[in-house]
Protein backbone atom coordinates (compact mmCIF):
# COMPACT_ATOMS: atom_id res chain seq x y z
CA UNK A 1 0.00 0.00 0.00
CA UNK A 2 2.93 2.52 0.94
CA UNK A 3 6.47 2.83 -0.77
CA UNK A 4 8.72 4.43 0.67
CA UNK A 5 12.49 4.47 -1.72
CA UNK A 6 15.44 6.27 -1.24
CA UNK A 7 13.81 8.74 0.67
CA UNK A 8 15.61 11.48 2.37
CA UNK A 9 15.30 15.24 3.33
CA UNK A 10 17.38 18.18 4.01
CA UNK A 11 15.72 21.35 5.43
CA UNK A 12 16.35 24.66 4.14
CA UNK A 13 18.79 25.33 6.70
CA UNK A 14 21.12 22.98 5.86
CA UNK A 15 19.92 20.27 8.26
CA UNK A 16 19.95 16.46 7.09
CA UNK A 17 17.23 14.79 8.77
CA UNK A 18 16.89 11.79 7.39
CA UNK A 19 18.48 9.82 4.29
CA UNK A 20 18.01 6.64 2.27
CA UNK A 21 14.68 5.37 3.98
CA UNK A 22 13.28 2.62 2.40
CA UNK A 23 10.31 1.13 3.55
CA UNK A 24 6.74 -0.84 2.68
CA UNK A 25 3.76 -1.21 4.43
CA UNK A 26 0.98 -3.40 3.47
CA UNK A 27 -2.79 -2.18 3.87
CA UNK A 28 -3.85 -2.73 7.24
CA UNK A 29 -0.60 -3.39 8.85
CA UNK A 30 0.24 -1.42 11.93
CA UNK A 31 4.71 -0.55 11.46
CA UNK A 32 6.00 1.01 14.97
CA UNK A 33 8.46 3.53 13.98
CA UNK A 34 11.29 3.59 17.11
CA UNK A 35 14.36 5.64 17.85
CA UNK A 36 16.48 7.92 19.66
CA UNK A 37 15.70 11.79 19.66
CA UNK A 38 16.37 13.31 16.26
CA UNK A 39 16.73 10.35 13.62
CA UNK A 40 13.81 12.38 11.74
CA UNK A 41 11.05 10.07 13.01
CA UNK A 42 8.84 13.04 12.68
CA UNK A 43 10.28 14.37 9.74
CA UNK A 44 9.31 10.61 7.84
CA UNK A 45 5.46 10.90 9.17
CA UNK A 46 5.40 14.52 7.05
CA UNK A 47 6.87 13.53 4.40
CA UNK A 48 4.47 10.37 4.14
CA UNK A 49 1.45 12.58 4.65
CA UNK A 50 2.50 14.80 1.70
CA UNK A 51 2.88 18.00 4.60
CA UNK A 52 7.09 18.24 3.48
CA UNK A 53 7.69 17.38 0.00
CA UNK A 54 11.31 15.33 0.45
CA UNK A 55 14.31 16.48 -1.06
CA UNK A 56 15.30 12.68 -1.96
CA UNK A 57 13.38 9.79 -3.12
CA UNK A 58 9.51 9.33 -3.38
CA UNK A 59 6.58 8.29 -1.59
CA UNK A 60 3.79 5.98 -3.16
CA UNK A 61 0.42 5.49 -1.97
CA UNK A 62 -1.64 2.79 -3.51
CA UNK A 63 0.68 3.61 -6.73
CA UNK A 64 0.21 7.20 -6.54
CA UNK A 65 3.37 9.76 -6.30
CA UNK A 66 2.23 11.58 -2.67
CA UNK A 67 3.26 15.36 -4.00
CA UNK A 68 -0.04 16.81 -1.42
CA UNK A 69 -1.87 15.23 0.84
CA UNK A 70 -3.71 11.94 0.01
CA UNK A 71 -7.56 11.13 0.64
CA UNK A 72 -8.14 9.09 3.60
CA UNK A 73 -5.37 10.34 5.68
CA UNK A 74 -5.24 11.40 9.42
CA UNK A 75 -2.37 12.62 11.40
CA UNK A 76 -2.33 12.74 15.03
CA UNK A 77 0.72 15.52 15.83
CA UNK A 78 2.61 14.59 18.67
CA UNK A 79 2.60 18.56 19.84
CA UNK A 80 -1.01 18.16 20.56
CA UNK A 81 -2.27 21.26 22.28
CA UNK A 82 -1.34 23.28 19.58
CA UNK A 83 -2.92 20.58 17.10
CA UNK A 84 -6.38 21.16 18.80
CA UNK A 85 -8.54 24.33 17.48
CA UNK A 86 -8.57 26.65 21.39
CA UNK A 87 -11.71 28.01 19.96
CA UNK A 88 -13.70 25.02 19.34
CA UNK A 89 -15.40 22.37 22.07
CA UNK A 90 -13.67 19.34 22.17
CA UNK A 91 -16.68 17.67 20.06
CA UNK A 92 -16.52 20.38 17.45
CA UNK A 93 -12.70 20.08 17.05
CA UNK A 94 -13.83 16.44 16.02
CA UNK A 95 -16.85 17.24 13.69
CA UNK A 96 -14.90 20.17 12.30
CA UNK A 97 -12.90 17.24 10.31
CA UNK A 98 -15.82 15.48 9.40
CA UNK A 99 -17.32 17.88 6.62
CA UNK A 100 -14.26 16.54 4.45
CA UNK A 101 -16.21 13.26 5.17
CA UNK A 102 -19.26 14.25 3.69
CA UNK A 103 -21.62 14.19 6.51
CA UNK A 104 -24.49 16.12 8.12
CA UNK A 105 -24.41 18.39 11.09
CA UNK A 106 -25.60 15.74 13.10
CA UNK A 107 -23.97 12.79 11.66
CA UNK A 108 -20.97 14.39 12.46
CA UNK A 109 -21.90 15.14 15.70
CA UNK A 110 -22.68 12.12 16.64
CA UNK A 111 -19.75 10.49 14.74
CA UNK A 112 -17.69 13.05 17.18
CA UNK A 113 -19.55 12.04 20.45
CA UNK A 114 -18.71 8.00 19.34
CA UNK A 115 -15.17 8.62 19.05
CA UNK A 116 -14.83 10.64 22.13
CA UNK A 117 -16.35 8.39 24.19
CA UNK A 118 -14.55 5.17 22.60
CA UNK A 119 -10.96 6.96 23.96
CA UNK A 120 -13.12 8.27 27.38
CA UNK A 121 -13.67 11.78 26.86
CA UNK A 122 -17.76 11.30 26.75
CA UNK A 123 -17.97 14.08 30.24
CA UNK A 124 -15.52 16.54 28.07
CA UNK A 125 -17.69 16.76 24.48
CA UNK A 126 -18.83 20.06 25.83
CA UNK A 127 -15.52 21.37 27.06
CA UNK A 128 -13.18 23.39 25.36
CA UNK A 129 -9.67 22.13 25.10
CA UNK A 130 -7.75 23.67 27.03
CA UNK A 131 -10.29 22.59 29.75
CA UNK A 132 -8.56 19.29 29.68
CA UNK A 133 -5.75 18.18 31.21
CA UNK A 134 -2.49 16.62 28.14
CA UNK A 135 -3.24 13.45 28.52
CA UNK A 136 -7.30 14.35 28.10
CA UNK A 137 -6.24 16.86 25.05
CA UNK A 138 -4.05 14.13 23.80
CA UNK A 139 -7.01 11.41 23.70
CA UNK A 140 -8.97 13.75 21.91
CA UNK A 141 -6.61 14.38 19.14
CA UNK A 142 -6.49 10.67 18.94
CA UNK A 143 -10.12 10.63 18.75
CA UNK A 144 -10.64 13.26 16.01
CA UNK A 145 -8.00 11.08 14.44
CA UNK A 146 -10.21 7.58 14.80
CA UNK A 147 -13.69 9.04 13.72
CA UNK A 148 -12.02 10.55 10.67
CA UNK A 149 -12.33 6.73 9.74
CA UNK A 150 -9.30 7.17 7.63
CA UNK A 151 -7.10 4.57 5.59
CA UNK A 152 -4.09 5.37 6.18
CA UNK A 153 -3.40 6.86 10.54
CA UNK A 154 -0.01 8.42 11.18
CA UNK A 155 0.86 8.85 14.89
CA UNK A 156 3.88 10.79 16.30
CA UNK A 157 4.13 10.17 20.09
CA UNK A 158 0.36 9.47 20.56
CA UNK A 159 0.42 8.48 24.06
CA UNK A 160 3.18 10.38 26.07
CA UNK A 161 1.10 12.34 28.02
CA UNK A 162 -1.88 9.91 29.42
CA UNK A 163 -1.18 7.94 32.51
CA UNK A 164 0.10 3.99 32.23
CA UNK A 165 -3.17 2.61 32.54
CA UNK A 166 -5.07 4.85 29.59
CA UNK A 167 -2.71 4.19 27.75
CA UNK A 168 -2.61 0.09 27.57
CA UNK A 169 -6.60 1.13 26.71
CA UNK A 170 -5.16 3.20 24.05
CA UNK A 171 -2.35 0.79 22.48
CA UNK A 172 -5.55 -1.90 22.57
CA UNK A 173 -8.09 0.34 20.88
CA UNK A 174 -5.57 1.09 17.71
CA UNK A 175 -5.21 -3.07 17.75
CA UNK A 176 -8.99 -3.16 17.49
CA UNK A 177 -9.34 -0.37 14.32
CA UNK A 178 -6.43 -1.61 12.71
CA UNK A 179 -6.46 -4.49 9.81
CA UNK A 180 -9.14 -6.44 8.57
CA UNK A 181 -12.26 -5.31 6.31
CA UNK A 182 -11.74 -1.42 5.55
CA UNK A 183 -9.75 -1.42 8.64
CA UNK A 184 -6.68 1.25 9.17
CA UNK A 185 -3.20 1.01 7.62
CA UNK A 186 -0.96 2.87 10.96
CA UNK A 187 2.23 4.34 11.46
CA UNK A 188 2.81 4.75 14.96
CA UNK A 189 5.80 6.72 15.89
CA UNK A 190 7.22 5.98 19.58
CA UNK A 191 9.99 6.22 22.01
CA UNK A 192 8.23 3.24 23.87
CA UNK A 193 10.12 -0.26 23.03
CA UNK A 194 7.55 -2.23 24.75
CA UNK A 195 4.72 -0.31 23.17
CA UNK A 196 6.37 -1.00 19.75
CA UNK A 197 6.81 -4.64 20.09
CA UNK A 198 3.14 -5.04 21.85
CA UNK A 199 1.17 -3.27 18.94
CA UNK A 200 3.40 -3.44 16.21
CA UNK A 201 2.97 -6.27 12.91
CA UNK A 202 6.83 -4.93 12.67
CA UNK A 203 8.78 -2.39 14.41
CA UNK A 204 11.18 -0.29 12.19
CA UNK A 205 14.20 0.71 14.01
CA UNK A 206 15.86 4.34 12.75
CA UNK A 207 19.16 5.88 13.82
CA UNK A 208 21.57 8.21 13.47
CA UNK A 209 21.44 11.79 12.18
CA UNK A 210 20.83 11.87 9.64
CA UNK A 211 18.50 9.26 9.88
CA UNK A 212 18.58 5.42 7.92
CA UNK A 213 16.59 2.35 8.68
CA UNK A 214 18.70 0.59 11.12
CA UNK A 215 16.89 -2.52 11.53
CA UNK A 216 13.12 -4.16 10.48
CA UNK A 217 11.80 -6.88 12.99
CA UNK A 218 8.76 -8.59 12.29
CA UNK A 219 6.37 -8.97 15.94
CA UNK A 220 5.13 -12.51 15.64
CA UNK A 221 3.47 -12.82 18.64
CA UNK A 222 -0.17 -14.68 19.24
CA UNK A 223 -3.43 -13.01 18.35
CA UNK A 224 -5.51 -11.27 20.35
CA UNK A 225 -2.78 -9.52 21.99
CA UNK A 226 -2.84 -8.81 26.00
CA UNK A 227 -1.80 -6.59 28.29
CA UNK A 228 -0.85 -8.70 30.76
CA UNK A 229 -0.37 -12.44 28.65
CA UNK A 230 1.33 -10.85 25.80
CA UNK A 231 3.92 -8.62 27.73
CA UNK A 232 5.36 -11.81 29.39
CA UNK A 233 5.70 -13.98 26.55
CA UNK A 234 8.81 -15.25 26.16
CA UNK A 235 8.95 -13.96 22.27
CA UNK A 236 8.04 -10.44 23.55
CA UNK A 237 10.91 -10.24 25.85
CA UNK A 238 13.10 -11.73 23.27
CA UNK A 239 12.00 -9.07 20.84
CA UNK A 240 11.58 -6.13 23.35
CA UNK A 241 15.75 -6.98 23.93
CA UNK A 242 16.74 -7.01 20.19
CA UNK A 243 14.26 -3.85 19.62
CA UNK A 244 16.34 -2.09 22.73
CA UNK A 245 19.53 -3.29 21.64
CA UNK A 246 19.34 -2.08 17.91
CA UNK A 247 18.41 1.22 19.63
CA UNK A 248 21.50 1.86 21.48
CA UNK A 249 23.64 0.51 19.26
CA UNK A 250 24.25 2.64 16.23
CA UNK B 1 -11.44 38.45 40.87
CA UNK B 2 -14.08 40.73 41.76
CA UNK B 3 -12.12 42.21 44.55
CA UNK B 4 -9.67 43.33 41.69
CA UNK B 5 -12.22 44.69 39.62
CA UNK B 6 -13.83 46.81 42.96
CA UNK B 7 -10.21 48.19 43.41
CA UNK B 8 -9.69 49.04 39.26
CA UNK B 9 -12.85 50.54 39.29
CA UNK B 10 -12.09 52.61 42.69
CA UNK B 11 -9.13 53.38 41.32
CA UNK B 12 -9.91 54.55 38.35
CA UNK B 13 -12.47 56.74 40.00
CA UNK B 14 -10.19 58.25 42.03
CA UNK B 15 -7.98 59.39 39.14
CA UNK B 16 -10.49 61.30 37.73
CA UNK B 17 -11.78 63.00 40.53
CA UNK B 18 -7.98 63.88 41.17
CA UNK B 19 -8.02 65.44 37.89
CA UNK B 20 -11.15 67.17 38.22
CA UNK B 21 -10.08 68.66 41.38
CA UNK B 22 -6.56 69.58 40.22
CA UNK B 23 -8.81 71.84 37.11
CA UNK B 24 -11.43 73.21 39.71
CA UNK B 25 -8.69 74.13 41.66
CA UNK B 26 -6.67 75.66 39.21
CA UNK B 27 -9.69 77.81 37.95
CA UNK B 28 -10.76 78.82 41.34
CA UNK B 29 -7.55 80.07 42.24
CA UNK B 30 -6.56 81.73 38.86
CA UNK B 31 -3.96 80.02 38.19
CA UNK B 32 -5.33 79.04 34.92
CA UNK B 33 -7.91 82.20 33.63
CA UNK B 34 -11.71 81.06 34.20
CA UNK B 35 -12.95 82.55 31.48
CA UNK B 36 -11.11 80.26 28.88
CA UNK B 37 -10.98 77.37 30.96
CA UNK B 38 -13.81 76.93 33.23
CA UNK B 39 -13.98 75.32 36.80
CA UNK B 40 -13.94 71.17 36.09
CA UNK B 41 -18.11 71.96 38.24
CA UNK B 42 -19.30 73.98 35.40
CA UNK B 43 -17.90 72.24 32.76
CA UNK B 44 -19.62 69.00 33.76
CA UNK B 45 -22.96 70.97 34.69
CA UNK B 46 -22.92 71.98 31.09
CA UNK B 47 -22.25 68.34 30.03
CA UNK B 48 -25.27 67.42 31.67
CA UNK B 49 -27.64 70.05 30.29
CA UNK B 50 -26.37 69.23 27.44
CA UNK B 51 -27.48 65.65 27.65
CA UNK B 52 -30.80 66.72 27.93
CA UNK B 53 -30.78 69.02 25.65
CA UNK B 54 -32.29 67.68 21.48
CA UNK B 55 -30.58 69.90 19.43
CA UNK B 56 -27.27 68.64 21.26
CA UNK B 57 -28.55 65.28 20.99
CA UNK B 58 -29.17 65.29 17.57
CA UNK B 59 -25.15 66.42 16.72
CA UNK B 60 -23.99 63.94 18.79
CA UNK B 61 -26.01 61.57 16.88
CA UNK B 62 -24.73 62.31 13.72
CA UNK B 63 -20.96 62.20 14.87
CA UNK B 64 -21.58 58.55 16.04
CA UNK B 65 -23.47 57.43 12.67
CA UNK B 66 -20.61 58.56 10.90
CA UNK B 67 -17.93 57.36 13.01
CA UNK B 68 -19.24 54.17 13.15
CA UNK B 69 -19.91 53.65 9.44
CA UNK B 70 -16.76 54.59 8.42
CA UNK B 71 -15.04 52.06 10.96
CA UNK B 72 -17.58 49.63 9.56
CA UNK B 73 -16.53 50.36 5.93
CA UNK B 74 -12.50 50.27 7.09
CA UNK B 75 -13.74 46.70 8.43
CA UNK B 76 -15.28 45.44 5.86
CA UNK B 77 -12.31 46.34 3.61
CA UNK B 78 -9.10 46.20 5.41
CA UNK B 79 -10.12 42.12 6.99
CA UNK B 80 -9.97 40.82 3.38
CA UNK B 81 -7.81 42.81 2.04
CA UNK B 82 -5.22 41.55 5.33
CA UNK B 83 -6.18 38.08 4.39
CA UNK B 84 -5.21 38.23 0.73
CA UNK B 85 -2.19 39.90 1.75
CA UNK B 86 -1.64 37.85 4.66
CA UNK B 87 -1.68 34.10 2.77
CA UNK B 88 -0.63 35.74 -0.73
CA UNK B 89 3.51 36.41 0.04
CA UNK B 90 3.79 37.64 -3.43
CA UNK B 91 1.40 40.17 -2.62
CA UNK B 92 2.09 41.01 0.43
CA UNK B 93 5.81 42.17 -0.35
CA UNK B 94 4.32 43.95 -3.04
CA UNK B 95 2.01 45.74 -0.66
CA UNK B 96 4.18 46.58 1.62
CA UNK B 97 6.08 49.57 0.70
CA UNK B 98 2.61 51.23 -0.37
CA UNK B 99 1.08 50.34 2.79
CA UNK B 100 4.05 51.68 4.62
CA UNK B 101 3.43 54.83 2.69
CA UNK B 102 -0.26 55.75 3.26
CA UNK B 103 0.16 55.02 6.39
CA UNK B 104 1.81 57.62 8.15
CA UNK B 105 -0.40 60.27 6.21
CA UNK B 106 -2.18 62.00 8.40
CA UNK B 107 -6.22 62.22 7.60
CA UNK B 108 -6.52 65.86 8.84
CA UNK B 109 -4.25 66.22 5.49
CA UNK B 110 -6.34 64.27 3.26
CA UNK B 111 -9.36 66.70 4.07
CA UNK B 112 -9.24 69.32 1.65
CA UNK B 113 -8.70 66.32 -1.16
CA UNK B 114 -11.69 64.42 0.49
CA UNK B 115 -14.29 67.57 0.23
CA UNK B 116 -12.88 68.11 -3.57
CA UNK B 117 -13.52 64.11 -4.55
CA UNK B 118 -16.96 63.70 -1.96
CA UNK B 119 -17.91 67.36 -1.89
CA UNK B 120 -21.02 65.93 0.87
CA UNK B 121 -19.49 66.93 4.45
CA UNK B 122 -21.53 63.42 5.50
CA UNK B 123 -19.43 61.56 3.01
CA UNK B 124 -16.42 63.39 3.41
CA UNK B 125 -16.23 62.79 6.94
CA UNK B 126 -17.45 58.88 6.69
CA UNK B 127 -14.64 58.41 3.70
CA UNK B 128 -12.06 59.95 6.09
CA UNK B 129 -12.67 58.20 9.03
CA UNK B 130 -12.85 54.82 6.90
CA UNK B 131 -9.03 56.03 5.87
CA UNK B 132 -8.27 56.57 8.97
CA UNK B 133 -9.09 53.01 10.43
CA UNK B 134 -7.69 50.66 6.95
CA UNK B 135 -4.48 50.58 8.78
CA UNK B 136 -4.53 49.67 12.53
CA UNK B 137 -7.06 46.53 11.20
CA UNK B 138 -5.70 45.69 8.38
CA UNK B 139 -1.95 45.94 10.24
CA UNK B 140 -3.30 43.83 13.20
CA UNK B 141 -5.10 41.32 10.76
CA UNK B 142 -1.52 40.32 9.10
CA UNK B 143 -0.06 40.22 12.99
CA UNK B 144 -2.83 37.87 13.67
CA UNK B 145 -2.28 35.52 10.48
CA UNK B 146 1.76 35.52 10.96
CA UNK B 147 0.96 34.19 14.97
CA UNK B 148 -0.94 31.23 13.67
CA UNK B 149 0.24 28.31 14.95
CA UNK B 150 1.81 26.41 12.28
CA UNK B 151 0.71 22.88 13.52
CA UNK B 152 -2.67 24.12 13.56
CA UNK B 153 -2.74 24.78 10.00
CA UNK B 154 -1.02 21.13 9.18
CA UNK B 155 -3.52 19.26 11.12
CA UNK B 156 -6.32 21.13 9.26
CA UNK B 157 -4.24 20.39 5.92
CA UNK B 158 -3.61 16.86 6.63
CA UNK B 159 -7.23 15.99 6.86
CA UNK B 160 -7.33 17.49 2.88
CA UNK B 161 -8.78 20.87 3.76
CA UNK B 162 -7.49 23.19 0.94
CA UNK B 163 -5.82 26.59 1.27
CA UNK B 164 -9.35 28.19 1.30
CA UNK B 165 -10.64 25.54 4.52
CA UNK B 166 -7.47 26.65 6.18
CA UNK B 167 -7.78 30.13 5.99
CA UNK B 168 -11.16 30.23 6.92
CA UNK B 169 -11.39 27.59 9.09
CA UNK B 170 -7.92 28.08 11.51
CA UNK B 171 -6.49 31.13 10.20
CA UNK B 172 -8.91 33.59 10.65
CA UNK B 173 -10.20 32.28 14.11
CA UNK B 174 -6.93 32.57 14.96
CA UNK B 175 -6.49 35.85 13.78
CA UNK B 176 -9.76 37.09 15.36
CA UNK B 177 -8.71 38.29 18.19
CA UNK B 178 -5.87 40.62 16.99
CA UNK B 179 -8.20 41.59 14.58
CA UNK B 180 -10.64 42.94 17.44
CA UNK B 181 -7.67 45.05 18.66
CA UNK B 182 -7.18 46.47 15.76
CA UNK B 183 -10.56 47.26 15.47
CA UNK B 184 -10.46 48.66 18.77
CA UNK B 185 -7.61 50.67 18.08
CA UNK B 186 -9.54 52.22 14.85
CA UNK B 187 -11.84 53.16 16.97
CA UNK B 188 -10.84 55.67 19.25
CA UNK B 189 -8.50 56.95 15.83
CA UNK B 190 -11.76 56.98 13.82
CA UNK B 191 -13.53 59.22 16.03
CA UNK B 192 -10.81 62.19 16.64
CA UNK B 193 -11.22 62.07 12.54
CA UNK B 194 -14.57 62.34 12.96
CA UNK B 195 -14.16 64.88 14.81
CA UNK B 196 -11.63 66.69 12.87
CA UNK B 197 -13.45 66.29 9.99
CA UNK B 198 -16.56 68.29 10.73
CA UNK B 199 -15.05 71.07 12.35
CA UNK B 200 -12.22 71.11 9.16
CA UNK B 201 -14.87 70.39 5.94
CA UNK B 202 -18.19 71.97 8.48
CA UNK B 203 -21.61 70.30 7.56
CA UNK B 204 -25.15 70.31 9.11
CA UNK B 205 -24.44 68.49 12.03
CA UNK B 206 -21.96 66.67 14.20
CA UNK B 207 -20.27 66.88 17.79
CA UNK B 208 -17.39 68.87 15.86
CA UNK B 209 -19.88 71.51 14.16
CA UNK B 210 -21.32 71.94 17.71
CA UNK B 211 -17.83 72.72 19.18
CA UNK B 212 -17.58 75.49 16.30
CA UNK B 213 -20.80 76.91 17.21
CA UNK B 214 -20.22 77.17 20.88
CA UNK B 215 -16.53 79.19 20.29
CA UNK B 216 -18.32 82.16 17.52
CA UNK B 217 -19.44 85.25 19.56
CA UNK B 218 -18.71 85.39 22.66
CA UNK B 219 -17.66 81.89 22.65
CA UNK B 220 -18.87 79.73 25.48
CA UNK B 221 -15.54 77.41 26.46
CA UNK B 222 -17.67 75.45 29.10
CA UNK B 223 -20.35 74.19 26.27
CA UNK B 224 -16.68 73.40 24.33
CA UNK B 225 -15.02 71.46 26.69
CA UNK B 226 -18.59 69.87 28.17
CA UNK B 227 -19.13 68.93 24.47
CA UNK B 228 -15.25 67.89 23.70
CA UNK B 229 -15.82 65.46 27.16
CA UNK B 230 -18.59 63.68 25.78
CA UNK B 231 -16.47 63.01 22.84
CA UNK B 232 -14.31 61.33 25.43
CA UNK B 233 -17.30 59.75 27.03
CA UNK B 234 -18.19 58.24 23.74
CA UNK B 235 -14.56 56.39 23.01
CA UNK B 236 -14.50 55.31 26.78
CA UNK B 237 -17.78 53.56 25.81
CA UNK B 238 -16.81 52.33 22.31
CA UNK B 239 -13.53 50.64 24.05
CA UNK B 240 -15.07 49.34 27.19
CA UNK B 241 -17.50 47.29 24.82
CA UNK B 242 -14.63 46.05 22.45
CA UNK B 243 -12.70 45.32 25.77
CA UNK B 244 -15.60 43.61 27.43
CA UNK B 245 -16.64 41.65 23.80
CA UNK B 246 -12.99 40.41 23.58
CA UNK B 247 -13.07 38.49 27.05
CA UNK B 248 -16.10 37.67 26.35
CA UNK B 249 -15.31 35.64 22.52
CA UNK B 250 -11.89 35.11 22.76
CA UNK B 251 -11.54 33.04 26.17
CA UNK B 252 -9.53 30.87 25.01
CA UNK B 253 -6.50 33.15 24.31
CA UNK B 254 -6.47 34.28 27.87
CA UNK B 255 -6.11 30.90 29.38
CA UNK B 256 -3.44 29.95 26.67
Amino acid sequence: MLEIKGLGHRYADGHRALTGIDLGVERGELVCLVGPSGCGKSTLLRCVAGLLRPTEGTVTLDGNTVDRVPDGLAVVFQDYTRSLFPWLTVRDNVALVLRRRGLGRRERRAAAEEALAAVGLADAVRKYPWQLSGGMQQRAAIARALAYRPSLLLMDEPFGSVDAQTREDLEDLLLTVRGGEGGMTILLVTHDIDESVYVGDRVVVLTGAPGTVHTELRVDLPAPRDQIATREHPAFVALRAEVGRAVRRP
Amino acid sequence: MVADRARRVLLGGAGVLLVLGVMEAASRTGVVDAASVPPATEILSGAVEMAADGEFGGHLGATVAAWLSGVLLAVVLAVPAGLLLGSVPVLDRAALIVVELLRPIPSVALIPLAILVFVEPGRVERSLVCYACLWPILLNTLYGLREVEPVAKETLRSFGFGPLGVLLRVSLPSAAPLVLTGVRIALAVGLVVAVSAELRAGGESGLGIYLLATQSGGGRPDLMLAGALWAGVLGLLANGLLVAAERRIFRWRAVR
